[in-house]
């Protein structure tokens, strides 16, 4: 690896060049990266770590060793800060990255359910930064709640279903295609939530997958628990919001605008509350965003 | 905010007219079918349950569940199996109680429809595009569905397709629908049918909660985001539009009160009389809640100002970034589910964060399988042994005179005896037991026959005062004939296991 030191600006510049770099360097930079694998895990919790973070910010040929080792690993470098730690995301090969068939057994042999599973994800995310001010907004944290989740797609499924009724479209799908049915219709079949023998969540309905991506996403260091309101209460990390600006929601836009759907936002909130005529069903202490605090 | 779908919409469905009426029928047809399947299958449950009419249970339960669907909750699944039960029993009188409870669970569940993963129905028809080709399309629905309610219990809730087809026609026009309500509450108070003018007027509570929910959500997305809400024309129409109807409801809740006041205080039932004191007390809700309603649509103009000074001055975030819901999830959720798929599996793939694969050696795995379990050794410090200081004997009477005198009052049931045949009895045993005696008759002549019934208890000790005066030198009083009652303790159990699965609407049956 080459140092390039018109990269950095150091204040002796050629101090930089004999400090090649060593074994003990290396083993450093790995560890920064080791430490950024564990995603719960904050600088401001850990001596050491928020030694490597610093170093990584001011000393510019540890920063590139340290990234070099994460690139090396299939790791993408999202953010090096005090605040999110060493923010790494894993590469869509990497040995690192979740596949759906180890997240739900049944998701990796039923498309509908492949498909809630990852809706219930990219929900999480949209009522957690539900404007586009609140995704570029470093200080935001989000707050979210199973429920809430729930009745946010699902209200937003009634109103493509009143909406098709309007226009008279018939949207039951034909019986040989199912694949062809609309995508909010299998939401809104599926039921919300159902009793079980040993009070768990049914893992099939709509809650019970929701409760699985944010338990998933507590684990990935993305959600922190506070509370057990309205099926779980959840804020977000920093983490989370570079994972979703940086990357989730990035790629998601790409294979939407594939599909040919090319969305026009001019940067205001789209997520508006209900029409007057509007009467979904409320689910109790839902805590809805547009319900307000 | 442009929408993908509106592009297909051309005018592909409605097709021939008559097609789609046809379609609706075949739908409302298709609720039913649940109903007339119980009926069908209930050959195919091991036993003889072929006495049962399920498709009745079924209505009863979906009545039930209707009723006492709550604002945002809904019914308790363990209620509603009680609350059948009665109805279930009635048709196989002869038959064990736990089976009257397996038929109205069985019932209950296949009208969730539990075996399957959307817990719904399926029904397949078919229509004629407008192209001309026949298709057969899916027609999903619920009848009972399940909704989260407080505290992570589930509730049940009888779905939109349930009402309109098997409870009938429900108009859902909230206005109108209060109206109708109150018209109804009206006319049964005037034919004195309050029972069913209680429940009228719930139903008219629920509606007004629901109007005053609707204001709510525009107040509070008003608090989020001033532009979110149209200001200029929606708002202050809705507003005026909700003043005028709690200037509406009051005046005629108002008259109703007055009314059901006259009811209450001119019923001569003790029944009547009840239920119009708990009608007044729901009429009285429904008006505070119109005064709250009201109250807040006066918050409502002075709210906007406010919250739009705040708004309009605050410092606009520099950079902005994507909108998850407008530009991602809303374009995609009518997408055909093939396609939507792929952008949600992008999400996913990049959305849910990494997870570090285990790599165990044989050597480590041997070592931990081989481990002996860890012995706990944070358990605190060590309890102080309590030192137990042994409390004197305080009781007026000791242990072997309350046997006595329950010896002594262990009479026959068909030979009751006088008090003072009793007090000189125990004076001859023991000058300290009369009082005892004395104490246990005194208690008797209120006996707890509440307690025995629920307990199951074989006999009762009772008293009876018949006007003779007791004649004896330390007590005076009347001179209670004291006796034993036997208690037919296998009639109570029936009628409690019977009480039990009526639930806990009404203690009848005492």
């Amino acid at each position: 690896m080459d140092d390039g030191e018109n990269l950095a600006p150091a204040p002796e510049p050629e101090a930089v060049r004999p400090a090649a770099v060593t074994p003990a360097d290396a083993a450093d930079a790995a560890r920064l990266v080791a430490f950024g694998l564990q995603p719960k895990l904050l600088p401001a919790r850990d001596a050491e770590y928020a030694e490597l973070i610093r170093r990584h910010r001011e000393d510019p040929a540890f920063a590139r060793l340290a990234d070099a080792v994460a690139a090396g690993l299939g790791l993408v470098v999202l953010e090096v800060s005090p605040r999110a730690g060493m923010a790494v995301a894993a590469g869509e090969d990497s040995v690192f990255a979740v596949r759906m068939g180890d997240y739900s057994r049944r998701a990796a042999s039923d498309s509908s359910d492949r498909f809630l599973h990852g809706l219930a994800h990219l929900a999480v995310a949209a009522l957690a930064f539900p404007r586009p001010a609140d995704l570029a907004d470093d200080g935001y944290i989000g707050r979210i709640t199973v429920n809430g989740v729930d009745a946010f797609v699902r209200q937003a499924c009634r109103r493509l279903e009143e909406r098709a009724e309007e226009q008279g479209e018939n949207s039951d799908p034909a019986s040989d295609a199912p694949g062809l049915e609309a995508a909010w219709r299998v939401y809104a079949r599926r039921s919300a939530t159902g009793a079980t023998k040993d009070a768990r969540r049914l893992a099939g309905s709509t809650t019970g997958i929701v409760g699985k991506a944010v338990a998933f996403l507590v684990d990935s260091g993305f959600l922190q628990r506070t509370g057990d309101e309205s099926g779980g209460t959840y804020r977000t990390t920093a983490r989370y919001q570079l994972q979703v600006r940086d990357l989730a929601g990035s790629a998601a836009m790409a294979e939407l605008l594939d599909l040919g759907v090319v969305p026009v936002g001019d940067g205001t909130a789209s997520l508006l509350p209900p029409g007057e005529g509007d009467e979904f069903e409320l689910v109790a202490e839902a805590g809805l965003p547009f319900h307000g605090s | 905010m442009p929408h993908p779908n509106t592009g297909s919409s051309r005018p592909v469905a409605p097709g021939p007219a008559a097609d789609e009426g046809l379609a609706r029928r075949l739908k409302a047809l298709a609720c039913t079918a649940p109903l007339h399947d119980l009926d069908a299958r209930k050959a195919n449950l091991a036993g003889e349950y072929s006495t049962y009419a399920m498709a009745e249970v079924a209505l009863a339960a979906i009545d039930l569940v209707t009723l006492t669907m709550d604002f945002d909750t809904g019914a308790d699944h363990d209620q509603i199996v009680a609350r059948l039960q009665p109805r279930v029993a009635a048709q196989a009188p002869g038959r064990p109680a736990e089976e009257h409870e397996r038929v109205a669970r069985w019932v209950l569940e296949n009208l969730i429809n539990v075996g399957s993963v959307d817990r719904g129905f399926r029904a397949v028809y078919g229509t004629f595009g407008a192209d001309g080709a026949y298709v057969r399309r899916d027609y999903d629905f619920k009848l009972i569905e399940e909704v989260p309610g407080p505290g992570g219990t589930v509730y049940l809730r009888t779905t939109d397709e349930a009402v309109n087809v098997l409870v009938g026609a429900l108009d859902t026009d909230v206005t109108s629908a209060q109206i109708a309500a109150e018209v109804k509450l009206e006319v049964l108070i005037s034919r004195g049918r309050l029972a069913d003018a209680q429940l009228a007027a719930e139903q008219a509570r629920y509606r007004t909660v629901q109007y005053a929910e609707t204001l709510r959500r525009a107040l509070e997305a008003t608090r989020r985001d001033v532009r979110a809400v149209d200001w200029l024309r929606a708002v202050p129409d809705m507003i005026n539009e909700a003043l005028d109807h709690v200037a509406d409801r009051y005046r005629h809740e108002n008259a109703i009160l007055t009314n059901i006041r006259k009811a209450r205080d001119e019923a001569t039932e003790p029944e009547h009389k009840r239920r119009a004191a708990e009608l007044v007390d729901i009429v009285k809700d429904c008006i505070r809640r119109h005064t709250q309603l009201q109250s807040r649509l006066l918050e409502a103009g002075p709210l906007f100002r406010a919250e739009q000074d705040r708004q309009a001055f605050a410092t606009p975030v520099a950079r902005a970034g994507l909108d998850l819901y407008g530009q991602l999830l809303a374009p995609l959720l009518p997408l055909p589910v093939e396609r939507a798929s792929r952008v949600t599996d992008a999400f996913f793939a990049h959305g849910t964060g990494l997870r570090t694969p285990p790599a165990v050696r044989v050597g480590d795995l041997i070592e931990t399988l081989l481990t002996p379990p860890l012995e706990r050794e944070h358990l605190g410090a060590e309890m102080p042994e309590p030192d137990l200081v042994a409390t004197p004997e305080d009781s007026r009477f000791s242990e072997a005179q309350l046997e006595a005198a329950l010896e002594l009052l262990d009479l026959p049931h068909d030979a009751p005896r006088r008090l003072s045949g009793l007090l000189a009895e125990a004076r001859r045993r023991d000058p300290e037991l009369p009082y005892l005696v004395a104490l246990l008759a005194v208690h008797a002549a209120s006996p707890p026959v509440g307690t025995a019934y629920r307990q199951g208890e074989q006999r009762l000790l009772f008293a009876v005062d018949d006007g003779a005066e007791l004649d004896d030198p330390e007590f005076g009083g009347a001179d209670l004939i004291v006796g034993a009652a036997l208690l037919d303790a296998a009639g109570m159990a029936l009628d409690r296991t019977v009480e039990n699965t009526a639930g806990k609407d009404e203690g009848h049956r005492e």
